[in-house]
């Protein structure tokens, strides 16, 4: 272990002078982060915006911290989703990390809400979910961690604007069905595990017609505690 | 006075002689976490997000799924309570202390050409780490593989015991590359073909062959027309070992793990080694005639077809000529990985796409996108057809069926 710690400490010391080294021959590919990541951009956008596919997220503008717990998830397997472990697989952590900011730092303009699907009602019960939850069988109100505007919190939570409908419901029943987890105490699988089908159904449409608010930046660390503890936001 | 005098001088002579002996173990340690470096033990001992060496990482086989072993030094659970003799004789024999056979997916058929001294070195660098306290799982392996007697027919074909003996008319260099790749290397363990039984036989090693279970085809290490590497230069050889990339090609797949979890950790004295073994035993054999399974018409209709999809697709990266912008964006012209008879990885590539490992040579490697999802079984196919067969190369076109039959090969 020791001697891993020590190369990644010689990782990071290479990266940086790799950074200041910015000489660019025409026969080597531009030296940025953007031609690092054409490999993921045919699913995810140029700047991180999303595509047409409804599972494909965006990454763009999400905090920087969040977006490198999942790569790490992913590289271990912990999150699944094959062609992304697989992408991961042999990179090092401070690369990790310079992806996750480099999407962290992209603000492509979100997209406009959907139209939804589901009746009035249940959108009701979406927002009733998300802004107040349901203290009587035990689940939390969603903005009291994603925040009263849902744009998240650094290092951390992510914002839920700009999602599908399709990927939230897929992402909770991930939690649920143990595919994704996140780090200990794994906070959102509590809160998944309360959610009936028709929950998911009612939240993750609620949250789609979401129109941009004017500022979609995650608020600053500790900007409101949250109603519980989770592993991947560190007090 | 002079006798305080030589007490102390007495006690300080003792305890140079206790720092010696401790530096001398500080370097045996040392030695040997470099050695078990070149052995990739961490590639199968260590779980994804496991404790280091505490082994339960699953090896499925086609004979059903082993469990590696905890060999962090617990006495309960790992090999805490082992002597040096009894680790020899697991990399050396491939039993177990108290005899019992171990199954060859622990590479001992390499291993065994391993030294006493750096078997000892390895063995003391284990009992120096953190011990876990972790019970191995027991393999899931169906009848009649479940029976280690088996194991025995498979050692009576395939194992030959015995320490590697240098070759007398060759250079130490040469001797000491040899030594690194059959040995802790265990390369041939991939790149040799695996038959049914699950061996390799001595006459095939570094034949080449398809890695069961991940279907990843390991190129001849012998053959020009595969990975064979005897007309690279020895600057490429290394540049691929250490960074895992090069001017003539880059490694991908499970090749990606072997130079990301070990060659990129051996000093440049044992990579240049290597490199001058491996192009000393590429032999420049005589292409085999290409063959197509695909008639005519059809393979002319396919290329013509992948050149529209490359020039779309892969040209802005590997160039309209296949020159690539090496070594981050591979050339596909004159690179054998592609051209070989088996076509599993180019086909593989285009689906799965890639990164190349990070080293710490290449800390911040170039990807290559996935096109499982963008491209049709056909222009898979098509776009491969084209890259094995423009600019000179001589591959053979390939069907839509082979490249829908890859569409479910597995990811990791
Ligand atoms: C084949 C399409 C594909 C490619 C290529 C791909 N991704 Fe993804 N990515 C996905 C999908 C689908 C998910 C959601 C998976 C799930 O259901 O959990 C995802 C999830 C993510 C997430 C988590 C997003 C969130 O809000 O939780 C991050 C971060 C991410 N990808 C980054 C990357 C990076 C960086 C690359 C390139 C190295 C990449 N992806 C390449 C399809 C892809
Ligand atoms: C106790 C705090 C907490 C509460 C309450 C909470 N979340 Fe979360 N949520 C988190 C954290 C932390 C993460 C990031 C987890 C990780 O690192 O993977 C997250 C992630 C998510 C994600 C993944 C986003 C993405 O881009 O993939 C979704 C979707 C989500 N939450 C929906 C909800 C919904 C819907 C509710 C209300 C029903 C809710 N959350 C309530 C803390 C919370
Ligand atoms: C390709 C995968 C692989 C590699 C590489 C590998 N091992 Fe193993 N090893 C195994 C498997 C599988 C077993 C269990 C075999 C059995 O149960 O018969 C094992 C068993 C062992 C054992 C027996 C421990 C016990 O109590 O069961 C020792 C000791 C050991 N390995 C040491 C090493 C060392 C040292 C290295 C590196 C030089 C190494 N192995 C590299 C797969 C591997
Ligand atoms: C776990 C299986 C495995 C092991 C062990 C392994 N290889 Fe490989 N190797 C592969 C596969 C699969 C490929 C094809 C993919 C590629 O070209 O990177 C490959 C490719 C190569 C290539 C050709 C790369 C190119 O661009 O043409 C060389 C050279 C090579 N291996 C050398 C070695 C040496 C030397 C060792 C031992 C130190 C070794 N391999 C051990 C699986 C393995
Ligand atoms: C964004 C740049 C990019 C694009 C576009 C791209 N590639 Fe690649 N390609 C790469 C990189 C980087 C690698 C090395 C990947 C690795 O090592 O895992 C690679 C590797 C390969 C390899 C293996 C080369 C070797 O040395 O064995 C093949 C074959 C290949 N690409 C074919 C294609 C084809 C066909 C297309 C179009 C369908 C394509 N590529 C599109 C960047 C790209």
């Amino acid at each position: 272990m020791l001697a891993r710690t020590a190369a990644s400490a010689a990782l990071v010391v290479t990266l940086a002078a790799f950074d200041g080294a910015a000489a660019q021959t025409a026969n080597q590919p531009p030296d940025t982060m953007a031609a690092r990541v054409e490999a993921c951009t045919p699913c995810h956008g140029n700047k991180g915006e999303g595509t047409s596919d409804v599972y494909f997220p965006r990454l763009a503008g999400k905090p920087a911290g969040y977006l490198y717990n999942q790569l790490l998830a992913f590289r271990s397997g912990r999150r699944k989703y094959p062609p992304m472990n697989y992408l991961l697989e042999f990179l090092p952590d401070p690369y990790l990390q310079a992806m996750a900011e480099y999407f962290a730092g992209e603000h492509p303009p979100l997209p406009p809400p959907a139209p939804s699907e589901v009746s009035k009602d249940v959108l009701a019960q979406g927002e009733q979910l998300a802004t107040s939850g349901d203290a009587g069988r035990n689940i939390p109100a969603c903005v009291s961690c994603h925040g009263p505007g849902l744009t998240g919190m650094q290092p951390g939570i992510p914002g839920l604007l700009g999602l599908r409908a399709p990927y939230i419901s897929a992402q909770l029943g991930a939690w649920r069905y143990g595919t994704r987890t996140a780090k200990s105490p794994d906070c959102m699988q509590v809160v998944a595990s309360h959610l009936t089908e028709a929950d998911v159904t009612a939240v993750a449409a609620w949250l789609a017609t979401r129109p941009a608010p004017d500022n979609r930046a995650p608020v600053a660390k500790g900007t409101y505690a949250l109603s519980f503890g989770c592993g991947s936001q560190p007090n | 006075m002079g006798s305080k005098l030589s007490i102390a001088l007495l006690a300080l002579a003792a305890l140079t002689t206790v720092a010696r002996a401790q530096d001398k173990n500080s370097d045996v340690i040392a030695r040997g976490e470099y050695l078990a470096r070149a052995g990739d033990c961490t590639a199968c001992h260590t779980a994804p997000e496991g404790r280091l060496f505490a082994g339960g990482r699953a090896m499925p086989t086609p004979f059903g799924t082993l469990y590696t072993s905890n060999i962090t030094p617990d006495p309960e659970t790992g090999i805490g309570k082992w002597s040096a003799d009894d680790f020899y004789k697991t990399m050396h024999s491939g039993r177990f202390p108290d005899g019992g056979l171990i199954y060859p997916a622990m590479p001992f058929a390499s291993y065994t050409k391993v030294t006493r001294a750096d078997s000892d070195a390895i063995f003391a660098y284990l009992r120096s780490i953190p011990p876990v306290n972790q019970k191995n799982r027991p393999h899931e392996l169906r009848f009649p593989y479940d029976n280690r007697q088996l194991i025995l027919g498979w050692r009576t074909l395939f194992f030959s015991e015995g320490e590697f003996k240098p070759d007398p008319t060759k250079s130490d260099e040469w001797n000491r590359g040899a030594y690194l790749v059959e040995g802790l290397g265990h390369c041939g363990m991939c790149h040799s073909p695996i038959n049914a039984l699950g061996g390799t036989s001595q006459s095939d090693a570094f034949k080449g062959g398809l890695i069961p279970m991940q279907n990843w085809y390991a190129p001849s290490l012998t053959s020009n027309r595969e990975a064979g590497l005897g007309d690279w230069s020895i600057k490429d050889i290394t540049d691929l070992l250490q960074t895992g990339v090069s001017a003539r090609g880059v490694v991908y797949g499970p090749m990606a793990e072997v130079v990301h979890n070990s060659l990129q950790y051996l000093n440049d004295a044992d990579t240049k080694a290597m490199a001058v073994y491996l192009k000393g035993i590429a032999e420049a054999s005589s292409p085999p005639p290409a063959s197509s399974t695909l008639p005519n018409t059809e393979s002319s209709l396919l290329i013509s077809l992948g050149k529209t999809v490359y020039d779309k697709n892969c040209a802005s990266c590997h160039g309209t000529q296949g020159e690539g912008k090496p070594p981050h964006w591979p050339p596909l012209a004159n690179n054998q990985s592609i051209e070989m008879q088996s076509a599993v990885n180019p086909i593989r590539m285009v689906l799965n796409g890639g990164y190349p490992p990070g080293t710490k040579g290449n800390p911040m490697p170039y990807g290559m996108p996935p096109f499982a999802g963008l491209l049709s079984d056909n222009e898979v196919a098509a776009v491969v057809s084209y890259i094995r067969t423009a600019w000179g190369n001589r591959g053979t076109p390939v069907s839509a069926r082979e490249a829908n039959e890859l569409r479910s090969a597995p990811l990791n």
